[in-house]
C-alpha cells in the first residue's frame, strides 16, 4: 500500500483512484453527467455500457486526452488534472490499446524498455536488456527472442508486451480496452492468468469488454454506465446476467429474457432451391485447399471454425479480394468469369470486411460520402452524379439501418464503432447486392448496437438474400446461422443444419476436425505464412 | 494471422514476485512469419554489401588495375563527401521524414568555407558549420513544431539554401579561392598509406554515427519516432525534440561535407551540390532504410554510396559510354532495391 492513499485516511482498502460529478459535454452531447467512479487496490474492475455511455469518454478523462468540463478526480488521495496522456501514464495510469501502441520493427526488449534501457558506460547494455526482457515477458508467458521485431509476434503477445511495459513503468492501474478481441481462446487464459497476477501485485485493473462470460470470470466489481451516467455500481458475483444485461440495455429484464441474448429470429424459409452463390474448390497458396460451398436466397450460412482456419480467406476469395490458384464462383448460376473485387460486386457479391478501420471506412469523410462510395457508379448518370439522388439512398439507409449521428454529413470517424459498421453495411447494401459476406460484423460493439445488426441480418436474409456470417461468437453462430460449414486450416471438414446447429454439436466438429491437424509442440512452431 | 497452435500448452515454471501460473505462448516468437525470416533480414540488411562485392569483383576481372589503391582511393574519396550527407539523410529517414535541403546546403557551405578560409582554418569550419546547422535546425522546428511535411519545409530551405549561396557569391560569379597555406589543407589533402584522409575522417564519422543510432537512448528515441509516433509519445518519446536533432544533425553533416569539399578543391565552386540529396537519399534506401522510417541503419548507407560511386567509375571505364549513362544505371538500380524491399517487406508482414 502507498503512503499517499494511506493518507487518504482510507487505509489499505481507500480507492486509489476516485471521480466525483466528472462532467464532460461534447457539441451536442453530455458525455459524461456526474460520474461517480471509484477504484480499490488490486481489483479487477469492469467497465461496461452501450455505445455512446461514456465508456471511453470517461477512460479519456481519467488518462488525460480529455479535461472533464467539471468535476474532480483524486488519484492517491490528491486531487489531479492529467494534462497529456504521457502525464498520467508518469503517474502510473496506463492504458493498453485495443490497437497496441508499441512500435512494430523495433526489436521486442526495446519496445519493453523504451526510454528506461539499462545502460553501462552511458551507452545501452543490450546484454542486460536482452536478458532482462526476456525474464520479465517469461513471466507474461511470452517465450520469443527479444531482439526480433515486434511485428513478429502474434496480437496476443503484443498486448503481453503492452502489459509488461506498464508494469515495468510502475503502473498502478491499467486500463484495457477489449483485450480480448483479438485473441485466441488459449491466449486470452494466458491474459486471464497474467490480470490474476496483477491484482496479486495490488495493481488496479480497468477492463472494458462486451464479453460478459469474460466480466463474470474475472472481473471483482462492475460498474455500468449509461447515457453517460453511471446506474450501477457493485460486485460482479452475484449480479445476474440478464439484470446486466438490462442495465446496460436499460430495458426491462422480461424483455431480454424473451428475445434471448441475441436477436436472431428463428430458422428463414428457403424461398428457392436454386443457390444464389456457388463456390466450388476454391484453392489459394497455402490458404485455401479446396473450399466449396453454396447459398441459397434467404439463408444465412454461418462459418465455423477457429482463428486462421480459412474463414476470412473464403469471404475475401469469393468477393475476389484474394488471388486464387483454382477455383469458381457463380452467382445465380452466372459464373464469374474475371477475378477481382468489381467484378464479384457488379455479380452482386459484397463483403464487409473484418477490418472495418483498415479496409473499410474513410474516417475522414462524412457518413455520406461513405455510403455513397461505392454506389457511386450506379448512382451517376452520364457520368455525372446528382447530389439529390446521393441525399435520397443516403436518407434511406440511415433510417432504415437506425445509424446514429448528427446529421449525414458528419464525419465517420466522430461516430461509435456500432454506427461505423452500420455505415458500412448501408454501404454495401447501396449496392443491391444478392450474397452479403458479413465477417466478424458485430466485434468491437456494443451489446446495444451488435442487436440492431444482428436483427438487420435477420431482416436481410428474409428479404431473400443470401446471407454469409463468420462469427468468433458461437451463440451468434449459432442462433444467427441456418447451416454452418465449419472449416479447418483451409478446408471444409463438416456442416451442421438445421436441428444439427449447436454450440456442442459445433465445437464438436472443430474439435474433430482438430485431431487429424494437431501436431504437437513443433507444429506451432512451424508458422504457415499467411 | 495464420497460426496453427494446435499444440497442448506447455507449463510455464512460474517465478515468485511475477504474475502467478501462465502458460506461455506457444510459438508465438514466428506469428505470420515466413520460415525464411532470417534470409529475409539478411538480404535487407546485407543485400546492398553483397552486390557492392559483386560489382566490385565483376570490375576487377574486366578491368585491369581497378582494385589498385589509386582507383580505390579515387572510389573513396569521390565517395566521402556524399558519404557524410547520406550518414546525415539516414537518420533523418530513419524518423520518417526526408530531407531535400541538404544538397544546396552543401553548396553553400563550401562557398561560406573558401570565404570564411581568409580568416582561418576554424572560421573556414565554424561559419559553413553554424549556419548550416541553423537551416537543419530550422527544418525541424517547421517540421516538428509547427507540423509541416517534411518534403516542403526542406523544399523550401534548399531554395533558400541556394538564394543564400548566390548572394554570398555574387550571383555566383564570384568563385572564393582557398588561401594557400591554410592549415586544414594537408589535413584533408593528404594521404596515408595511399588513402586520402577525408576516407578515414568518413570512416570515423560512420562508427560514431552508429554508435549514436544503435547504442544511445536518442538513438532509439530516433528508431520509436519513425516506427510509429503516436505511440512513441505515449511511451514518452520527445517526439519533436527528437527530429529537430535528426534535422539538425543532417544539417550539419551537409554542412560538413560542404566544407571539406571546399578545402579540397581549393575552392568554393557555386555549381556543386545540385542533386546530391538525391544521390544520398538513393543511397540510404539501397543500404536498406526503409523511407517510411523506423528501420535502418548507418553502415548500409555507407556502402549505398560507395555502390553508387563504384558504378559510376564503372561506367566511365567504359569507352564508349558517356557518363551521363551512370544516372540511368543508379535510377535503375534504386528501383530494382525499392521493388525488392516492397516484396520483402509484403513476404514479412502477417496477413
Amino acid at each position: 500500500m502507498t503512503a499517499a492513499a494511506a493518507q487518504d485516511g482510507a487505509g489499505a482498502v481507500g480507492p486509489i483512484l476516485r471521480t466525483r460529478g466528472l462532467t464532460k459535454r461534447f457539441p451536442g452531447v453530455l458525455a459524461l453527467d456526474g460520474v461517480d467512479f471509484d477504484l480499490s487496490p488490486g481489483e479487477v474492475h469492469a467497465l461496461v455500457g452501450e455505445n455512446g455511455a461514456g465508456k471511453s469518454t470517461l477512460i479519456k478523462v481519467l488518462t488525460g486526452v480529455h479535461a472533464p468540463d467539471s468535476g474532480e478526480v483524486r488519484y492517491r488521495g490528491a486531487p489531479v488534472r492529467f494534462e497529456t496522456p504521457l502525464r498520467a501514464q508518469q503517474a502510473g495510469i496506463s492504458t493498453i490499446y485495443q490497437e497496441v501502441n508499441l512500435i512494430p520493427l523495433l526489436s521486442v526488449a526495446r519496445n519493453l524498455f523504451l526510454g528506461r534501457e539499462p545502460r553501462r558506460l552511458g551507452l545501452i547494455d543490450f546484454g542486460r536488456m536482452h536478458r532482462d526482457a526476456a525474464r520479465i515477458l517469461h513471466d507474461y508467458g511470452v517465450e520469443v527472442d527479444v531482439t526480433r521485431p515486434l511485428d513478429r509476434l502474434s496480437m496476443g503477445a503484443r498486448q503481453m508486451v503492452a502489459l509488461a511495459r506498464a508494469v515495468v513503468a510502475d503502473a498502478r492501474v491499467v486500463i484495457m480496452d477489449e483485450p480480448t478481441s483479438s485473441l485466441e481462446p488459449r491466449e486470452v487464459e494466458t491474459l486471464f492468468s497474467v490480470i490474476g497476477g496483477l491484482r496479486e501485485r495490488g495493481i488496479t485493473v480497468v477492463y472494458v469488454s462486451h464479453r460478459l462470460d469474460e466480466l463474470y470470470r474475472i472481473c471483482d466489481r462492475v460498474t455500468v454506465l449509461r447515457d453517460g451516467r453511471v446506474v450501477h455500481t457493485g460486485a460482479m458475483a452475484g449480479l445476474e446476467r440478464l439484470r446486466l444485461i438490462s442495465l446496460m440495455l436499460g430495458r426491462e429484464m422480461a424483455q431480454v429474457e424473451r428475445q434471448g441474448a441475441t436477436t436472431f429470429g428463428g430458422a428463414h424459409e428457403q424461398r428457392a432451391a436454386e443457390p444464389v452463390l456457388v463456390a466450388e474448390g476454391l484453392d489459394a497458396h497455402r490458404r485455401l485447399h479446396g473450399v466449396s460451398l453454396a447459398i441459397h436466397p434467404g439463408e444465412v450460412l454461418g462459418l465455423g471454425g477457429l482463428l486462421g482456419s480459412g474463414r476470412t480467406e473464403t469471404a475475401r476469395a469469393i468477393a475476389g479480394a484474394l488471388p486464387l490458384r483454382s477455383g469458381r464462383v457463380a452467382v445465380a448460376g452466372v459464373p464469374l468469369r474475371r477475378r477481382s473485387a468489381a467484378a464479384a460486386i457488379r455479380a452482386g457479391i459484397s463483403m464487409l470486411p473484418e477490418d472495418r478501420k483498415g479496409e473499410g471506412i474513410v474516417p475522414e469523410l462524412s457518413v455520406r460520402e461513405n455510403i455513397a462510395l461505392a454506389a457511386m457508379p450506379r448512382l451517376a448518370r452520364f457520368g455525372l452524379v446528382s447530389e439529390r439522388r446521393i441525399d435520397r439512398v443516403v436518407e434511406v439507409f440511415v433510417e432504415r439501418l437506425r445509424i446514429k449521428c448528427a446529421g449525414t454529413r458528419q464525419k465517420v470517424a466522430e461516430l461509435s464503432g456500432g454506427n461505423q459498421q452500420k455505415v458500412l453495411l448501408a454501404r454495401w447494401l447501396a449496392l443491391n447486392p444478392k450474397v452479403l459476406l458479413l465477417d466478424e460484423p458485430t466485434r468491437g460493439i456494443d451489446v446495444g448496437a451488435k442487436a440492431e445488426v444482428q436483427r438487420l441480418v435477420d431482416e436481410l436474409a428474409a428479404e431473400g438474400l443470401g446471407v454469409m456470417l463468420i462469427s468468433s461468437d458461437l451463440e451468434e453462430l449459432i442462433e444467427g446461422a441456418d447451416r454452418v460449414v465449419v472449416l479447418k486450416d483451409g478446408a471444409v471438414v463438416g456442416e451442421l443444419s438445421g436441428g444439427e446447429v449447436s454450440e456442442g454439436a459445433l465445437m464438436q466438429a472443430i474439435a474433430r476436425a482438430g485431431r487429424a491437424g494437431a501436431g504437437g509442440d513443433a507444429g506451432a512452431d512451424r508458422e504457415v505464412e499467411p | 494471422m495464420e497460426r496453427t497452435g494446435t499444440a497442448a500448452p506447455r507449463e510455464a515454471a512460474s517465478e515468485p514476485g511475477g504474475p502467478g501460473g501462465r502458460r506461455p505462448f506457444r510459438g508465438i516468437g514466428s506469428g505470420g512469419a515466413p520460415a525464411g525470416g532470417s534470409a529475409t533480414d539478411f538480404v535487407q540488411r546485407h543485400g546492398a554489401l553483397v552486390v557492392l562485392v559483386a560489382v566490385l569483383a565483376g570490375a576487377a576481372l574486366a578491368f585491369d588495375g581497378f582494385l589498385g589503391v589509386g582507383n580505390l582511393n579515387h572510389i573513396a574519396v569521390g565517395a566521402a563527401f556524399p558519404a557524410i550527407i547520406a550518414l546525415g539523410m539516414t537518420f533523418v529517414i530513419i524518423t520518417g521524414g526526408i530531407d531535400l535541403s541538404v544538397g544546396t546546403v552543401f553548396g553553400l557551405a563550401g562557398v561560406l568555407a573558401a570565404w570564411a578560409s581568409q580568416y582561418g582554418s576554424l572560421a573556414a569550419l565554424a561559419l559553413p558549420l553554424s549556419v548550416c546547422a541553423l537551416i537543419g535546425m530550422l527544418n525541424g522546428v517547421l517540421i516538428a513544431r509547427a507540423r509541416l511535411a517534411p518534403f516542403i519545409v526542406t523544399l523550401a530551405t534548399m531554395l533558400g539554401a541556394w538564394g543564400l549561396m548566390l548572394a554570398v557569391s555574387d550571383e555566383g560569379t564570384e568563385t572564393y579561392v582557398i588561401p594557400d597555406g591554410l592549415a586544414l589543407t594537408p589535413l584533408v589533402q593528404d594521404r596515408f598509406l595511399g588513402i586520402g584522409y577525408p576516407v578515414f575522417a568518413v570512416l570515423a564519422l560512420f562508427a560514431a554515427g552508429g554508435i549514436l543510432l544503435r547504442r544511445t537512448g536518442w538513438g532509439q528515441q530516433v528508431y520509436a519516432v519513425g516506427g510509429n509516433e503516436d505511440a512513441a509519445a505515449l511511451m514518452g518519446v520527445p517526439v519533436a525534440r527528437t527530429k529537430i536533432a535528426a534535422y539538425t544533425l543532417s544539417g550539419l553533416l551537409a554542412g560538413l561535407a560542404g566544407a571539406l569539399n571546399a578545402v579540397w578543391l581549393g575552392s568554393g565552386v557555386t555549381i556543386f551540390g545540385i542533386g546530391i540529396e538525391l544521390d544520398a537519399i538513393s543511397a540510404v534506401v539501397i543500404g536498406g532504410t526503409l523511407l517510411v522510417g523506423g528501420y535502418g541503419f548507418v553502415s548500409g548507407s555507407l556502402v549505398g554510396v560507395l555502390l553508387l560511386e563504384s558504378i559510376q567509375h564503372i561506367i566511365n571505364a567504359i569507352s564508349g559510354l558517356t557518363s551521363a549513362y551512370q544516372q540511368v544505371v543508379s535510377g535503375a538500380f534504386l528501383i530494382a532495391v525499392v521493388l525488392a524491399q516492397n516484396y520483402l517487406s509484403r513476404r514479412k508482414r502477417p496477413g
